[in-house]
């Protein structure tokens, strides 16, 4: 039992940067934009974040410099894919592999470097005691602040998607952007405006991973974390809650892999390694077989340029 | 003081001026109509009024001050409201969500609810503001647009083609609405280039031929040999029919049914009709009540798959429904869509290349493609068709719509179809390309050729056809010859109200006309 | 409401040929000037270090003959890329399609090379095909493996795509990290060589299994002039022939497509198994011409390149071949850069995303004229 409560902790921790990432990229997503730079913009931020905690010690900063990092290479795509028209799908690409052409450049000096791990995030004594709490204490006191960030943010994600106006418009666009630029609401500000705040999410989860979960850095550190994060606002057919439940899912799965090698399984690791891949190959196509399903919640206009009249 | 007055707008796109030297003044409470044919210039002039397009040149004046109108918004904000021929309105959203997003902040999403419920029982435009949009029919889709508009309290309404979408009893509707809007000192500028319409509706006409306009009259007093002449220069050609003998039949549809495809689509429900070689047989409706579905079975596009009828559809007596649009084309039938740039033809290629498509001409015996024999194609099709295009290697993308519409339907025309199914065969073309159009079906029916034409234009059939059916919410119904009905008849068929359509209840929900 | 900041593009009419062909130029103009700036700011000789990147590769018969040896995995790829961007299928996974090749013939090679016994008992005897005389036979096949391999990586992705309509971007990509993973078992595990001193890496290839170099003293192989070979083949393929139309007509407008009756699944396979074979090849050329083994580093992200390379090369047979070589000398200077300026090997890659970032800004900016909203207020 508790051992299982450790494990499905463990799940909640190393799911979290998939949860910002992909409630940066439902945003993303929900104003029409399909943006496959993902990975690059996590690791330009990871090492941005990495460079920051290192000089300043600050995880604080770190996350900061790591959401800044991740808007600036959304803003380069937002500038590319709404202000030029240029193809989504290319220019997702082209962030994808800048971005990691970068971070291996600038990365290349902090390879090795050590960071201090995560302080406990509840000192004082109510903060033992919160986290000697059975199961809730484990799963969330004892966990880092950034957990409660994620969970905060897809209940604010969830709420201003569906209970505010500023959601209503959001999808509105993504649905149809010629009918809101018809009701005159500016389409390409709106959807620059989601891409930036994606790609900053997208930079805390970057950050969270070299300097939280890692707590380091190596030359592709996100390790296809960007795809996944993309693959899941599909899993989760663009709902907030579904986005959280799905990261933590395959956090679990990518532990999987250190689980069974420190219970002795004797599968090679790099088998094991596949495992996140391969199950979001499979889940993928799983739920990709109901295309009602996923017609049904899927932005409409996802990935079609707008050209304003 | 006029309420909007333009002078002199101008606004070019690369190759045409859409407006030239435009002027036009609507006083308030003034049902002002904008009389032009396809390409005259009124959509252009309209979206530079509302604010999505800006002119090149010229002044717009609003209760006498010159406005610069940036953005829509900035137009909705003097109380210029729009509705657009095609909607502005979001699929996955309720009715009271797409009126709420277009009014300014403020106002609560449940206080808009109950202003779509007050406004539609005063104006007689009834909608559920809580149905999701999916759900509703394109008349009911089009008093959502109208609330929305009216609910901004607007000085100046657009309307753009708005009786196109509409069956006839719907339209004495909305006349009644807008004679009431304008009453109340709402002025009324009312796109359309249908004659009757305006005459029976407008205070006033601007007509644009060519950019330009062309006169102002006052409609109740002119004529519409008159008012065509003002719009398109001359009186529209006659057609020339033959009495030509039907012969067998060539395609049939025997009580075909198919699920729903789309998410928001129409499908079939016990379909039947019989096509004669020597004739042309319409199907009448409203816009989406099952074209879709039915012009894709038809054409091959939609396979009927192998525990389906397949023999539901029969090509001379011979079950077709499980082949492809290749292989019917192989055995002699054609098929022209209703969209040209995107299915028709491929907007970037040329049109030597679009000849590809449906034409075999081009293909050599080992698959290479023959260029200088699909260009000598292109070339027989401009010329037999009059095609106004730079050359055969011009893009599909570069031609005006009509000329695009000569030359998709001359290609399949060209190639002797034993039997050819049209969609919306002038729609959105100008008057000469669809006089050229017209004449060319009729020529392939005097030939011997089976056709069929289905089109929202009640006149275009009655102009054309030998035999009529109506299709309303996926049903077909009985086949009348175009002597024993009339548009009258018709329309009131457009509802599904037709003898022995059976099921009350259906017909109960579509009374109000707008299914 | 404002009216917003952002400029409006209009199209300038037809797209022709000397506009398509300005864009990559200036694409390449820009990325060199802005490697001249990186280059000041870190405190290095700019010109030394453009030379670096795009004069020394071609100085000289052996570095060029490097940079055709580094081209051909990127044309092979790209063209069969070209084939998938053309009829709008998005594979970006043929890193792991080469990978794939590379496997198969790797694991076909040593197969074949029996006596060597790196695959136990499958290798029994003299070689199974031993018997044939000459051996003759043994590159083909190692070669087809190759194209075997990288197809079949991509008809997983053809098959998703095709019979649960995954989206085949995310699923080509997630079979890169598992060919990566899978490349990276087989030469720790099964294949190691056990006369490498632990090393992973498989034992070098029969030598009747390598493909001869081109050259004597270069490593420049046949596998070059296969490319050559292929440019027009795809030229023909793409541009003259009723499949290539067809391919064309699916990715430009699907509804038009299904009008005229073209297959999409037929154009799905077809695009996705030509690019993999050919990915495949790209691979199986890599370990049979200048490795000669399988090692974890079999590609240098040649996959990914070759994505550059297909859109530099404005998905274009010839474009992809002058596209290859330039991104070739890409990679060599990164190289070099590395060895003689003592700058991180990285940079290529910074280039390389900052190339097709360019390309994609000029495409716009070269096809359309400009409208910025506060022109007209300042016009009178």
């Amino acid at each position: 039992m508790n051992e299982t409560v450790l494990l499905l902790a463990a799940a909640i921790a190393s799911g979290t940067p998939l949860v910002l990432a992909g409630l940066g990229l439902l945003i993303n997503e929900k104003s029409g934009v399909l943006n496959l730079g993902a990975e690059g913009m996590m690791l330009v931020a990871a090492v941005a974040g990495f460079a920051t905690a290192l000089g300043t010690g600050s995880e604080i900063l770190a996350l900061g410099a790591g959401a800044a990092a991740g808007a600036v290479a959304a803003a380069a795509f937002g500038v590319l894919v709404i202000g030029l028209n240029a193809n989504q799908y290319a220019a997702g690409l082209a962030l994808s592999i800048f971005g990691a052409g970068l971070s291996a450049f600038v990365g290349i000096g902090y390879v090795g470097k050590k960071l201090e791990g995560p302080a406990a995030p509840l000192a004082g004594s109510i903060g033992h005691w919160l986290g000697e709490l059975p199961l809730v204490g484990p799963l969330l006191f004892r966990q880092h602040p950034v957990v409660w960030l994620s969970l905060a943010l897809t209940l604010l994600v969830a709420w201003l998607l569906y209970r505010t106006r500023a959601g209503l418009v959001l999808r509105a666009v993504g649905e149809s952007p010629e009918s809101a630029h018809a009701l005159g609401y500016p389409v390409r500000t709106i959807r620059f405006a989601a891409v930036v705040t994606g790609g900053a999410l997208c930079g805390v989860a970057g950050a969270c991973l070299s300097v939280v979960y890692a707590p380091m850095w190596v030359e592709g550190l996100v390790a296809g974390r960007g795809w996944i994060a993309l693959a899941l606002t599909t899993f989760a057919t663009w709902r907030p809650g579904r986005v959280l439940v799905g990261a933590w899912l395959f956090g679990g799965v990518t532990l999987l892999q250190f689980h069974l090698q420190a219970q002795g399984v004797a599968i090679a690791s790099q088998l094991l390694a596949m495992l996140p891949y391969l199950a979001t190959i499979v889940v993928l196509a799983l739920i990709s077989r109901n295309p009602a399903w996923i017609r049904a919640n899927m932005p409409a206009s996802l990935g079609r340029p707008f050209h304003a009249g | 003081m006029p309420r909007l007055q333009l002078e002199g707008i101008t606004r070019h796109y690369p190759g045409v001026k859409a407006n030239d030297g435009i002027d036009l003044t609507v006083a308030a409470g003034e049902i002002h109509a904008v009389l032009g044919e396809n390409g005259a210039g009124k959509s252009t002039l309209m979206k530079i009024i509302h604010g999505s397009v800006r002119p090149d040149a010229g002044t717009v004046r609003w209760n006498g001050e010159a406005v610069q109108l940036a953005s829509p918004a900035m137009a909705q904000a003097l109380g210029i409201s729009m509705v657009y021929q095609h909607f502005s309105l979001f699929e996955t959203l309720s009715v009271a969500e797409n009126v709420w997003l277009g009014l300014p902040r403020g106002e609560s999403l449940a206080s808009v609810a109950r202003r779509i419920e007050a406004m539609g029982a005063s104006y007689d435009l009834a909608v559920d503001p809580r149905r999701p949009l999916h759900a509703l029919s394109v008349g009911e889709r089009q008093r959502v647009e109208i609330i929305r508009a009216l609910l901004g309290a607007p000085k100046l309404l657009i309307l753009d083609e708005p009786t196109s979408v509409l069956a006839p009893q719907a339209i004495e509707g909305l006349f009644a609405t807008l004679r009431r809007l304008a009453s109340e000192g709402c002025s009324i500028l009312y796109v359309s280039h249908k004659l009757d319409e305006i005459r029976a509706l407008c205070d006033r006409c601007t007509v644009l031929r060519g950019g330009r306009v062309t006169g102002e009259v006052v409609p109740a007093r002119e004529t519409p040999g008159s008012l065509s002449r003002l719009m398109i220069g001359t009186e529209p050609p006659p057609l020339t029919r033959i009495a030509v003998q039907p012969g067998p039949v060539a395609l049939s549809v025997h009580a075909l049914s198919l699920p729903d495809e789309t998410v928001h689509g129409t499908a079939l429900d016990q379909v039947s009709l019989a096509l004669r070689t020597g004739e042309i047989l319409g199907i009448a409706g409203v816009s989406g009540n099952g074209q879709q579905a039915l012009l894709a079975c038809l054409s091959g596009e939609r396979v009927i798959g192998p525990g389906g009828d397949r023999a539901a559809v029969r090509l001379f007596g011979n079950p077709v429904g499980g082949l492809g649009p290749r292989e019917r084309r192989a055995l002699g039938l054609h098929f022209v869509p209703e969209e040209r740039l995107g299915r028709g033809a491929v907007p970037a290629l040329g049109l030597d290349r679009n000849t590809l498509l449906t034409r075999t001409e081009g293909i050599g015996r080992v698959g290479q493609l023959k260029p200088r024999a699909m260009h000598a194609l292109a070339a027989r099709l401009i010329e037999r068709f009059d095609v106004r295009a730079g050359g055969p290697g011009s893009a599909a993308s570069s031609l005006s719509g009509g000329n695009l519409q000569k030359f998709i339907v001359g290609r399949e025309i060209d190639a002797e179809p034993k039997v050819l199914v049209v969609a919306q065969p002038t729609w959105g073309v100008d008057v000469g390309a669809a006089a050229v159009i017209r004449a060319e079906l009729l020529a392939l029916r005097a030939r011997g050729a089976a056709v069929l034409v289905v089109s929202e234009d009640l006149d275009e059939l009655f102009l054309l056809c030998d035999r009529l059916q109506v299709i309303a919410r996926g049903r077909l119904s009985p086949a009348r010859p175009i002597s024993e009905t009339s548009p009258a008849q018709v329309g009131e068929w457009m509802s599904g109200l037709w003898p022995g359509a059976g099921n009350e209840g259906a017909a109960v929900a579509t009374a109000d006309g707008t299914r | 409401m404002r009216a917003g900041f952002l400029p409006r593009f209009e199209p300038r009419g037809q797209p022709s040929l000397a506009l398509s062909i300005a864009s990559p130029v200036i694409a390449l103009l820009l990325t060199a000037l802005l490697a001249a700036v990186l280059f000041v700011a870190l405190g290095k000789d700019p010109w030394r270090g453009l030379s670096v990147f795009f004069i020394e590769p071609l100085s000289g018969w052996r570095p060029a003959s490097e940079v055709l040896l580094k081209a051909t995995p990127l044309v092979l790829c790209a063209l069969g890329l070209s084939l998938c961007y053309r009829s709008n299928i998005w594979n970006v996974g043929a890193e792991g399609q080469f990978l794939l090749g590379a496997i198969a013939a790797g694991g076909m090679a040593l197969w074949l090379g029996g006596p060597q016994g790196a695959l136990g008992g499958l290798a029994a005897g003299d070689g199974p095909l031993a018997a044939l005389a000459g051996r003759p036979l043994q590159l083909p096949l190692v070669l087809l493996a190759g194209v075997a391999g990288g197809a079949a990586w991509a008809a997983i992705t053809a098959l998703l795509r095709d019979r649960c309509n995954a989206n085949e971007i995310l699923v080509s990509l997630m079979l890169v990290y598992v060919a990566q993973q899978l490349l990276s078992y087989l030469v720790f595990g099964p294949w190691k060589d056990p006369k490498g001193f632990n090393f992973p890496q498989t034992p070098t290839f029969d030598p009747s299994t390598w493909l001869p170099p081109l050259m004597a003293g270069t490593r420049l192989h046949w596998g070059f002039v296969l490319a050559l070979i292929a440019v027009p083949l795809f030229w023909f393929a793409l541009f003259r022939s009723w499949r290539g139309f067809q391919l064309d007509v699916s990715g430009q407008a699907p509804a038009a497509a299904r009008y005229a009756g073209f297959s999409a699944r037929r154009a799905l396979w077809t695009a996705l198994l030509v690019s993999g074979g050919m990915a495949g090849l790209a691979g199986a050329m890599e370990v049979a011409g200048p490795l000669r083994q399988l090692t974890p580093h079999v590609s240098t992200g040649y996959g990914f390149t070759a994505i550059i390379v297909a859109f530099v090369g404005r998905l274009h047979p010839v474009g992809i071949l002058l596209a290859g070589i330039l991104l070739s000398m890409m990679l060599i200077g990164g190289e070099y850069a590395q060895s003689r300026l003592g700058l991180p090997g990285a940079l290529t890659g910074v280039f390389q995303g900052s190339m097709l970032f360019m390309l994609l800004a000029c495409d716009t900016l070269v096809r359309s004229r400009v409208r910025w909203p506060w022109a007209r207020r300042l016009a009178p």
